[in-house]
C-alpha cells in the first residue's frame, strides 16, 4: 500500500515530467524533422552535436524526464495488469528508472562528447 | 419506427447466465426500461430487475444496454437500437445477483470509505451558514451534487476493471463535493481517504465516467480537483 504521501510525490513528480517531456519531445521532433529535411548525414549531425553544451544539456534534462516518468507510468501499468503491489515492484521500477537514465545519459555522451 | 417488434437479448441467471432472446412490440416513446418491464408482464414474469422512480431520480435502472451502461428509464429505444435489435445485460464491475440486477454494495461502500457523509461543527442552534453561491467551493460542489447514485460512471470506468478496490467515480465526486463545503469539518480525514492506491491518484482520467454520466456530471474534473488537494494535504503533512 503506498502512503498518500508517497503516492503525491509520484504523481507531481509524473505531472512535472510530463511537462517536460512535452517540451521535449516537441523539440525533438522539429530535430528530426529538421534533420531529415535538410538531408544530413550521420557525420553532419555529428559534427553539430560534438561539443554542443546545450545540445548535452537539453538531451541530458530529456533522459532524465523519461527516467521518472517511464518507470511511475510502468508501475501503474504493473499494479493493473499483473496485480504486482508490493515493495519488489518499487525496487524493480527504481531499478529500470537507473537503467533508463544510464542508457539515456550514454548516449548524450557519445553524440556530443565521446 | 421500422419493424413491428425488437429483437431483444437479455442477461439471464447469475454469472454464468447466458443471454436469452426476446421478440418485444415496438412502441412510440418506448425506453429500455418499457422494454425490459414488457418481457417480465407479459413474456416471462421471473425477469429480475430493478426499477423505482421511472424518470431518472432514482437511480435504480441502469444496465448495460448494447455494453454501453445507461439509465433504462431515460433511453429511448430509437436512439439506441440498432437495426431493431437491443442487448441487455446488468451493469459491468458488480457481483450479478440474478438477471439484470447486480450487488451494489461494494459501490455503496465505497462512498463511506471517503467519508461520503456530511459531519459539521454547527449546533441547532447556530445561525445558518451563509455560503456565498458564486464562490469557487460552491460552484465546484454544485457542479457534483445531482449526482443520482445510479452506477453507470462505476460501470464504465476502466481503472475500476483493472483494479477493483478503486473507489470509483461516484465516491471520488461525492468526496470532492464535500471538500468543496465550507461546513464540513472532515476535509483534512478525507483527504487523506481519497489518497492512495485505490483512491483518486489512480485515476487515468479517461473521461468514460463524465461521457456516460446521465446527469451530466463530470466526475473526471472533481477527480482531478481531489489529486491536487489530496496531494497538498498529503505532502503538508508529511513536512
Amino acid at each position: 500500500m503506498t502512503s498518500p504521501a508517497t503516492q503525491a510525490r509520484l504523481w507531481y513528480a509524473q505531472r512535472i515530467s510530463a511537462m517536460v517531456l512535452a517540451v521535449c519531445v516537441a523539440v525533438h521532433l522539429a530535430v528530426i524533422v529538421y534533420a531529415t529535411r535538410r538531408g544530413l548525414t550521420g557525420a553532419d549531425i555529428l559534427a553539430r552535436t560534438r561539443g554542443s553544451a546545450g545540445f548535452a544539456t537539453f538531451y541530458a534534462i530529456f533522459v532524465v524526464a523519461c527516467a521518472v516518468h517511464v518507470p511511475i507510468g510502468l508501475r501503474t501499468v504493473a499494479q493493473e495488469w499483473l496485480r504486482w503491489r508490493n515493495g519488489a515492484l518499487d525496487a524493480a521500477c527504481a531499478a529500470f528508472a537507473l537503467v533508463v537514465l544510464v542508457i539515456g545519459w550514454r548516449a548524450v555522451w557519445a553524440v556530443t562528447v565521446g | 419506427m421500422g419493424s413491428a417488434t425488437i429483437a431483444v437479448k437479455v442477461w439471464r441467471g447469475n454469472a454464468r447466465g447466458r443471454f436469452v432472446a426476446y421478440d418485444v412490440p415496438r412502441q412510440p416513446s418506448q425506453t429500455v426500461l418499457d422494454v425490459v418491464t414488457h418481457i417480465q408482464r407479459h413474456i416471462d414474469p421471473s425477469l429480475a430487475y430493478r426499477f423505482a422512480c421511472r424518470v431518472g431520480m432514482c437511480g435504480s435502472c441502469a444496465m448495460s444496454v448494447d455494453g454501453v451502461a445507461r439509465w433504462t428509464c431515460r433511453t429511448h429505444v430509437e436512439r439506441v437500437a440498432r437495426n431493431g435489435a437491443l442487448t441487455i445485460a446488468p451493469l459491468a464491475h458488480l457481483p450479478i445477483v440474478r438477471d439484470l440486477v447486480t450487488d451494489m454494495t461494494a459501490f455503496f461502500d465505497k462512498w463511506a470509505r471517503p467519508l461520503g457523509r456530511f459531519r459539521g461543527s454547527a449546533g441547532r442552534d447556530a445561525d445558518i451558514a451563509r455560503v456565498p453561491p458564486d464562490s469557487p467551493e460552491r460552484q465546484a460542489a454544485e457542479a457534483g451534487i445531482e449526482c443520482i447514485g445510479c452506477g453507470v460512471c462505476y460501470a464504465s470506468c476502466d481503472v475500476v476493471r483493472w483494479r477493483p478496490d478503486f473507489l470509483g467515480p461516484a465516491a471520488l465526486n461525492r468526496a470532492w463535493t464535500l471538500v468543496n463545503d465550507a461546513r464540513d469539518v472532515d476535509r483534512d480525514e478525507r483527504l487523506r481517504a481519497v489518497a492512495g492506491d485505490a483512491g483518486c491518484h489512480a485515476c487515468h482520467t479517461q473521461g468514460s465516467c463524465t461521457e456516460r454520466c446521465p446527469k451530466g456530471i463530470a466526475p473526471t474534473a472533481g477527480i482531478a480537483g481531489l489529486k491536487r488537494a489530496a496531494a497538498r494535504a498529503a505532502l503538508a503533512h508529511d513536512r
